[in-house]
């Protein structure tokens, strides 16, 4: 409502955002069909990717095209998410988190606790879910492994998903709990405001950026070549 | 005695079968292994009646032939050289002897079926009230379950069309009251087939027969970690089943395949359900953690307004 009116600051690049898109889309798609797999009363969202059949067919693919594009974007968001010092207070805070007693919190940098939370959980889930899923994977590869290897990797799948499917609820619902966070994924961009409340630190360094101190909305795609977005006061007309 | 209709369990359904009708006689296969000649006419009718054509394969130099189960080769005859103990000869000296042991490998229609219990397509895996496991290819998905599921190494995944193939014990000729077309070709009675019943009073006195001559290990192979088969064997070496080719000695559904398709399944999916709630009533009741404006966060007077000179033009 008051995103025009406001200052607003660049959360996330084009790629990172249809990367995250892209992902978020594979995420349902593999979490509906292997639902249905685990469990007959999920049986019915088989019909999502076309039938059971070819649920089974594509499921793997559509889990390979997750793990590449997720390797990508966990790369890129590493240093942003190493605990630090705040949030092992942040977290022992969690009744006034949840609580919304934000003034209460000490500051934290791009992500908080929580969000760095998710990204570890993935990282562990994600990787396990693929090696695990070839090793199920048929015609191609299953027959390749012996038996109880496969076994195994039926029950490590299941938990795996388990993990990622309950970190990305809580993921979702974070985003819709704190407002204008979403924004940040569609448009890419936040408010100063909203920057300064929930990630202090993290505005602090970007406001340094003579870019991200003007609100500039197109600064990022002038910033490569050159900087003189920087003499823009950001304040468009859009 | 049979009702092709009887179901009395399929896989992916959580509701019970319809039972109504619990009359229904249960029946087996007695494979007595201590007079099969390896003949493999069994195997034969087995490719006649289910019309199935397997590749030509190679000769690697055994009898085994195919090597493998297939899903063209519902049944194949395993030869096993062993040394056995020496029983009933004259050759009194000799430690051991050598032993031919040929055990006719296929489904063998578990009461307590592990393909049925993993596979995930509702109906692609039924068990019928007179205890013939069957496949319904039309329901299966190809995802190789049954295969993990399985305490036998039986089902496999056809290259062709990825459904997935066993033995159905002649399902369609036991529905109208044949023996399964491997009892038939046999020639020399190895294999018989009546109610499970008959069966098991039959291979008792087998079992005692081969006692007396001095088969002091004689027993009828009828695994109760599966429940029993439908599938018998007469064994000459039933204290170790395993020198018949691998057969297991004491069959049962893995723990890892029970917990996958057991306990984990109702606490996981009422978990993801909880949290899902959880997050819900968390919103309804402690409320979202409202957008901060430029005044909470800058206080008045703050130039972070995006279009200031707009609202005092507007004003």
């Amino acid at each position: 409502m008051n995103f025009r009116k406001q200052k607003t600051m660049l959360r996330y690049g084009p790629g990172t955002r249809a990367n995250h898109w892209a992902m978020a889309g594979a995420f349902i798609l593999l979490t509906l069909s292997g639902l249905a797999f685990f469990h007959p009363p999920f049986f019915f969202f088989t019909h999502t990717l076309g039938g059971p059949v070819w649920s089974r067919i594509l499921h793997p693919f559509i889990g390979v095209v997750l793990f590449v594009l997720f390797v990508i974007i966990a790369v890129r968001q590493l240093k942003y998410n190493l605990l630090m010092k705040n949030d092992v207070q942040w977290m022992r805070q969690m009744g006034d988190v949840l609580n919304n007693r934000d003034e209460k919190l000490p500051p934290i940098g791009k992500y908080n606790p929580g969000q760095k939370m998710v990204y570890w959980a993935l990282i562990l889930c994600i990787p396990v879910l693929l090696i695990t899923g070839v090793i199920m994977w048929r015609p191609w590869f299953a027959g390749f492994f012996p038996i109880p290897l496969i076994r195994v990797a039926s029950l490590v799948h299941a938990l795996a998903a388990f993990i990622a499917i309950a970190t990305i609820i809580v993921h979702v619902y974070a985003a819709i709990w704190v407002k204008g966070s979403i924004k940040a994924m569609t448009r890419g961009r936040v408010t100063h405001a909203w920057a300064k409340h929930h990630h202090p630190l993290w505005y602090e360094d970007e406001m340094k950026k003579p870019s991200q101190r003007a609100g500039d909305e197109n600064a990022s795609e002038r910033d490569t070549t050159s900087h003189h977005g920087a003499r823009h006061d950001g304040r468009t007309s859009g | 005695m049979i009702n092709s209709q009887n179901i009395v369990a399929r896989s992916a359904t959580t509701l019970p079968a319809p039972h109504a009708r619990d009359n229904v006689v249960e029946v087996a296969k007695l494979i007595d292994v201590t007079k099969c000649i390896g003949c493999k006419a069994c195997q034969v009718a087995c490719m006649e009646w289910n019309d199935l054509r397997d590749d030509v394969g190679e000769c690697h130099g055994v009898y085994d032939n195919p090597m493998d189960l297939t899903a063209e080769s519902w049944t194949v005859m395993r030869f096993s050289e062993v040394e056995t103990e020496v029983v009933g000869g004259d050759d009194v000296s000799a430690e051991k002897q050598l032993s031919w042991l040929i055990r006719k490998d296929g489904c063998m229609h578990c009461a307590d079926p592990g393909c049925l219990k993993a596979c995930p397509a509702p109906g692609a895996i039924v068990q019928y009230a007179n205890g013939i496991v069957d496949f319904d290819s039309n329901n299966c998905i190809g995802c190789g379950y049954c295969i993990t599921g399985c305490p036998f190494n039986i089902p496999r995944i056809s290259e062709k069309d990825s459904k997935s193939y066993k033995c159905t014990l002649c399902s369609d000729r036991v529905n109208v009251g044949l023996e399964p077309a491997c009892v038939k070709a046999c020639p020399t009675n190895c294999i018989e087939f009546g109610s499970k019943k008959d069966m098991l009073a039959r291979a008792d006195k087998r079992v005692n027969d081969l006692k007396e001559r001095g088969y002091e290990n004689a027993g009828i192979y009828d695994p109760a970690g599966v429940g029993g088969t439908h599938v018998m064997y007469v064994l000459h070496h039933h204290d170790e089943p395993g020198l018949y080719h691998g057969l297991a000695k004491d069959p049962r559904i893995s723990p890892v395949v029970g917990a996958w398709k057991g306990i984990t399944k109702p606490i996981m999916s009422a978990i993801l359900g909880i949290t899902a709630f959880a997050g819900f009533f968390h919103y309804i009741t402690k409320g979202p953690k409202e957008e901060p404006t430029d005044e909470e966060v800058f206080g008045e007077g703050d130039d972070h307004h995006r279009d200031s000179r707009e609202e005092e033009h507007r004003s």
